[in-house]
């Protein structure tokens, strides 16, 4: 009689759509070959973190996602990234309508030098609506949206620089929900942010991840545990593993992925 | 690339391995102490088991504490922190041999210097097996040796039996001596504190399993 017994215990989810497919993707800074035959698929209504010692290729891979990258002039691509299973490196795609539906949040807050109403209407304005009645709504719905509407509601024409980094930073995504995109990448984006505004910000992706995907960059691999669904990690260009976050920080299969995740790597 | 040590927290954990190793060392020699105390009538020794209790349940908590404060400080993850959630299921199961230790020394002092039914040998023999698979067990958690864990919790089996065994002896004894039924209560307790004390070293195969593969074994049913 057999009397060892595995239990089993894993939760099995329904598998979410995929909305970005990244297939066989390598990417050359001149001679340099920063990513290598990447293949990850990233899922709708999940936040995907991605980790990953320094220069291992985690911030060109998500600025390849909006075709950022591009304005590297000595970058060479290939493989595919379907977005919505449409290649984005097809020669017919326009960048300006793919970063339409793809949002992004950078590592240091970057509002413009205007007051936060201005901030939030600007893209709206730029798509062309000039309906205050709409532009208002707008603003008012984006705020909320970034968790910051009931800190700045009532001085909405101060100048966004006046407000601390946290709230810089929620305004920035608040500035990136106006455009109501599909996706929102994120670069370490709270990195230059004390622990409570880094909380603040983690919350909000938990709200975000219901009305949009999310792929985040980040350093702190506590930071991908704790707000993440699934995680790849990066090593030297190449994906070594990627995994619901659960399995990534409890039984990783690559033991480089144990090693970095258990700080005795980078 | 370079490999970076964790050099504080690979210290503090040698450190509560360390004291780990300490509390299974104690409990388990107090484990065979308090049948040797119960075999020779011996009252003092048995007081002292009760009172070396202390010891190991503060050892114990020690352990808890410094995992606890070790997880706070560290944030250890996967494997590391694996080894901390054992450590301290460990010392849990360690902590009540030394439990089941005191108990026997209590029947021993109930028991008094009532002479001994015969078939106590019994009891003598049930724990050098018992006390056979704590020790190898707890090398092979040193050690973090899976197969030869598997092969120790299959021991159970034979303590088990021992056992039911033991008690049935016990039982007919009682039955034709029925003005010996009070010691032999007793020592049917007690012979039931050797049969848990074997779970516990599956157990701790079990959580030595778990440590190396990440999922849960059920070793003995």
């Amino acid at each position: 009689m057999e009397q060892i017994l595995e239990k089993e215990s894993k939760i099995i989810l329904p598998t979410k759509d995929i909305v970005y497919d990244t297939q066989q993707l390598n990417l050359w800074y001149g001679n340099h070959h920063a990513l290598k035959n990447i293949d990850l698929p990233i899922r709708e209504n999940e936040v995907t973190a991605i980790i990953g010692p320094s220069g291992c290729g985690k911030s060109t891979y998500i600025k390849t996602l909006n075709r950022m990258v591009e304005l590297v002039p000595t970058v060479k691509t290939t493989g595919k990234i379907l977005y919505r299973e449409r290649n984005i490196f097809d020669a017919d795609y326009g960048v300006e309508e793919l970063r339409t539906k793809v949002g992004m949040v950078f590592q240091k807050p970057n509002p413009f030098p205007k007051s936060i109403y201005d901030n939030i209407a600007y893209g709206p304005r730029i798509h062309g609506i000039k309906n205050k009645k709409i532009l208002d709504e707008i603003v008012e719905k984006s705020l909320r949206g970034a968790a910051i509407w009931d800190e700045v509601k009532d001085r909405l024409t101060t100048n966004a620089y006046s407000l601390s980094g946290g709230q810089q930073q929620r305004i920035c995504i608040a500035r990136c929900l106006a455009i109501e995109p599909d996706v929102i990448l994120m670069d370490e984006p709270t990195s230059a942010l004390d622990p409570i505004s880094t909380l603040k910000v983690e919350e909000l992706i938990q709200q975000l991840k219901e009305d949009y995907s999310i792929i985040i960059v980040t350093h702190n691999m506590q930071q991908a545990a704790r707000i993440s669904d699934k995680t790849a990690f990066f090593l030297n260009g190449e994906v070594v593993e990627y995994d619901d976050t659960d399995i990534i920080f409890s039984t990783p299969s690559d033991n480089r992925t144990e090693d970095y995740i258990s700080g005795r790597f980078g | 690339m370079r490999m970076v040590g964790r050099e504080k927290f690979d210290a503090d954990l040698k450190y509560v391995q360390d004291l780990l190793l300490e509390l299974s060392n104690t409990a388990i020699d107090t484990l065979n102490n308090a049948i040797d105390h119960l075999l020779d009538h011996n009252i003092e020794g048995a007081l002292t088991v009760i009172n070396n209790d202390i010891h190991i349940n503060r050892l114990d908590e020690e352990i808890n504490d410094r995992v606890i404060l070790l997880i706070a400080k560290q944030q250890p993850v996967a494997t590391d922190l694996r080894r901390l959630m054992v450590l301290v299921k460990t010392a849990g199961d360690m902590e009540r041999i030394g439990d089941y230790a005191v108990n026997i020394a209590k029947e021993t002092i109930r028991i008094g210097k009532d002479e001994h039914i015969p078939s106590i040998h019994l009891l003598d023999e049930m724990r050098v097996k018992t006390i056979h698979m704590l020790k190898q067990i707890l090398d092979a958690f040193v050690n973090e040796d899976m197969e030869e864990a598997k092969l120790i919790a299959k021991l159970d089996d034979d303590v088990d039996e021992m056992y039911g065994k033991t008690i049935k002896v016990f039982l007919s004894t009682g039955i034709e001596n029925p003005e010996q039924m009070g010691q032999i209560t007793q020592l049917s307790f007690v012979c039931r504190y050797l049969e848990r004390s074997a779970d516990h070293a599956t157990n701790i195969a079990e959580q030595l399993l778990f440590l190396l593969k990440g999922k849960h074994y059920e070793l003995n049913n």
